[in-house]
């Protein structure tokens, strides 16, 4: 009796907190409830991409004059929080949604949404066609991964490659094969099917392992790749934490200084690894660009109904993507630590 | 409706020999025929370890004769570097799976101290062996936090941590931000373990050799001491351990603060193994420590199973990853196989319990 009662009590205050908690936030964003509510749903508050995305929201809406929301999915892919979210500020009578879509599951709620009168434009993970999206402001990830592929082949010379991929996953997933895409395409490999990782033929491809894309993924491939053939002398990584792991790797090997590391991303420990000599070259994106070009885009629909062009070639609006390295390569296109350190994000 | 009708007719049927033979299967698998199994089970029953030994001997020769890079000194040193901080979150996993409890928190703890630890050393400046220290601290804290809410709020722990995962996990992401310390900025006494020394031309880490030391020490504390003894017991059956005297809750609580202990220096570890401080590498490795402990042989059900087997489990994953990877296969396969250990290792589990009643 005195252990259940003691329990009761704990969860009831623990209770009372919650909601002293919950009506304070209630309380904090209402406060500027007479501009146009715009939501912003992002895939996970467990990448500083999104993180600093938001906090470029947050200017870019002041400056504006929208109140915005901020509502996070539960993971990289997990489609049904961010579907709770879209509902959720159609309810509240939103005028406009930014959303990072985690999936093409989102789709009927985005169609839903803009029935209801709500414009709706995608960031960072363009959707594909027919998605019905008025607008995608995204890193063009294959232009991303040519850069460092470019950039790679120019560093190599005329030594002999010998490539390995540190990859993100088994699934395919858009990001992940138009950066691996992208990057052999960019070093001059042949590419089977520009849809499909890992159906090259090149002899000079060693092999790949899948990361989860974070350091200690990143360790474990490298190793196993190492073991079947220590003579790698260049490796693409998915993104930098993962670059930062194959390092490590590469270190207890002994064989720094024979292994070139390219990355993509642009977070600024990544460009700090890059000012180490620990990545050679990594291509930056521009989440702050992606949240500010979109909420302009939203502010020019709401005065007069104008939707974003999409950049040539491409079905989405490109925010730019910038090659950081401190060995700049004849011919191709790079910028300098410093220039990444003061752009980097995170 | 009609059909469940005539099921039920149909086992109403099935059964009517039964009164002749109530125990028909067990006394079916106790037949002559099958004595050599019934033979190894009774084997297996008294030494639990047997089953994992003969998976990862049977994976060693197989892996050795496919892939010629596979039985190599150093790649074994690598397959212990790649699953240690498994093997070690495994530990802490065992103790509280051996209570009968489960903790699908003890990644997400890890990742908090190792992200508190890398916040009071590089972010605010307080000395590394300080830094270390509390971050330890806060590992022993979640472990506390654990305790309380499954002893004194009476919560199981499958949900008791699975509402503290995210919890602990939420925290861990609020206080980096998302973001890593890269490896310039991480002092050096927090990448120690990743360091080592050369023995017949193979790298070893001391890493590896806290992990052993550690596994050392806690198969002697399980077998040797009355913690280790009430921790069975109160696995086994609870309420007569209660009956017995045992102080059931405070044995509960210990073991969650221990668990904590060493996912405090756990995390310790994984800073020496990938370099730098990260809020998302090893965030998969909840899983990936119980499947380390089922593989290991040790039961779901608690109070039976032994250390060292969570440690052969860790290392049982870890062969197969590496030698599927060597001889070819894809990623993806790695994953296929480690299901179907773990599968084995609980049908063979079931089995076993059923004998020992």
């Amino acid at each position: 009796m005195n252990v259940r009662t003691r329990s009761i009590v704990a969860a009831t205050a623990a209770g009372a907190m919650l909601l002293l908690g919950l009506s304070g936030c209630a309380g904090a964003s209402s406060a500027n409830s007479g501009e146009p509510l715009v939501g912003l749903i992002i895939k996970t508050q467990d990448n500083p991409f999104y993180v600093k995305m938001t906090d470029g929201a947050k200017t870019e809406a002041a400056s504006l004059g929208f109140n915005l929301q901020v509502a996070s999915g539960d993971g990289q892919s997990d489609v049904d929080s961010q579907i709770k979210a879209i509902e959720n500020f159609t309810a509240q009578g939103a005028k406009a949604i930014l959303i990072t879509p985690a999936g093409d599951g989102i789709v009927p709620a985005i169609k839903k949404a803009q029935q209801a009168g709500i414009v709706v434009f995608a960031m960072d993970s363009p959707l594909g066609e027919g998605s019905g999206v008025d607008g995608t402001f995204a890193t063009d990830n294959k232009l991303a991964g040519e850069l460092v592929g470019e950039w790679a082949k120019a560093a190599l010379g005329s030594t002999p490659a010998r490539i390995a991929t540190l990859d993100l996953s088994t699934d395919q997933i858009p990001v992940d094969v138009a950066r691996n895409q992208g990057f052999l395409e960019g070093f001059g490999i042949d590419l089977a099917d520009p849809t499909k990782m890992w159906d090259e033929n090149d002899p000079r491809l060693i092999g790949h392992e899948v990361t989860d894309a974070n350091e200690a993924g990143g360790r474990t491939g490298m190793e196993k790749l190492l073991q079947k053939d220590p003579t790698i002398n260049l490796v693409y990584t998915i993104n930098e934490p993962t670059a930062a792991g194959a390092y490590q790797a590469v270190v207890a090997a002994g064989l720094q200084g024979a292994i070139t590391i390219v990355s993509v991303d642009g977070g600024c420990p990544g460009v700090t690894n890059v000012k180490q000599g620990i990545i050679a070259a990594t291509s930056m994106q521009f989440p702050l660009e992606m949240s500010k070009q979109a909420l302009q885009a939203v502010k020019a629909y709401l005065a007069d109904g104008t939707k974003p062009q999409n950049s040539e070639g491409l079905d989405f609006t490109n925010t730019g993507v910038t090659l950081i390295t401190d060995k700049p390569q004849q011919g191709v296109d790079s910028e300098d630590t410093t220039f990444g350190l003061d752009k980097c994000w995170g | 409706m009609a059909r469940s009708a005539t099921d039920a007719r149909e086992d109403e049927r099935a059964s009517i020999p039964a009164p002749k033979s109530p125990r028909g299967l067990v006394e079916i698998d106790g037949g002559a025929r099958l004595t050599p199994i019934q033979w190894i089970e009774r084997r297996m029953l008294s030494r639990p370890l047997i089953g994992p030994i003969a998976v990862l001997v049977f994976a060693l020769i197989v892996f050795s004769i496919v892939s010629p890079n596979f039985g190599t000194l150093q790649n074994f040193s690598l397959i212990l570097q790649q699953v240690q901080v498994i093997a070690m979150l495994g530990i802490a996993q065992t103790l509280i799976i051996l209570t009968a409890g489960i903790d699908l928190s003890v990644a997400a703890v890890m990742l908090l101290a190792q992200v508190v630890m890398g916040k009071l050393a590089v972010a605010m400046g307080l000395p590394p062996e300080l830094a270390l220290v509390l971050g330890i601290l806060v590992g022993v804290a979640c472990g506390a936090i654990n305790g309380l809410i499954v002893t004194k709020l009476n919560i199981p722990p499958f949900i008791a941590t699975l509402g503290t995962l995210s919890i602990f996990y939420a925290l861990n992401i609020f206080l980096s931000g998302g973001e890593s310390v890269p490896y310039a900025d991480v002092p050096g006494l927090f990448t120690w373990l990743g360091t080592g020394f050369q023995v017949l031309g193979t790298t070893f880490t001391f890493g590896q050799v806290l992990t052993i030391l550690m596994f050392l020490v806690f198969a002697y504390i399980l077998r040797s001491t009355a913690w280790g003894t009430h921790i069975y017991a109160v696995g086994d059956n609870l309420e007569a351990a209660r009956l017995s005297g045992i102080r059931v809750n405070r044995v509960l609580m210990s073991v969650y603060i221990v668990a904590g202990l060493i996912i405090g220096v756990t995390a310790w570890l994984l800073i020496g193994r990938i370099g730098s401080i990260s809020p998302t590498a090893g965030a998969s490795y909840n899983l990936a420590s119980i499947t380390a402990v089922v593989i290991g042989g040790t039961s779901l059900f608690g109070g039976r199973g032994r250390i060292m087997g969570t440690l052969l489990g860790a290392v049982i994953v870890g062969v197969f990853s590496s030698g599927l990877s060597l001889a070819g296969f894809d990623n993806l396969w790695q994953e296929f196989t480690i299901g179907i250990l773990i599968i084995g290792a609980v049908a063979v589990d079931q089995r076993l319990r059923k004998i020992g009643r």
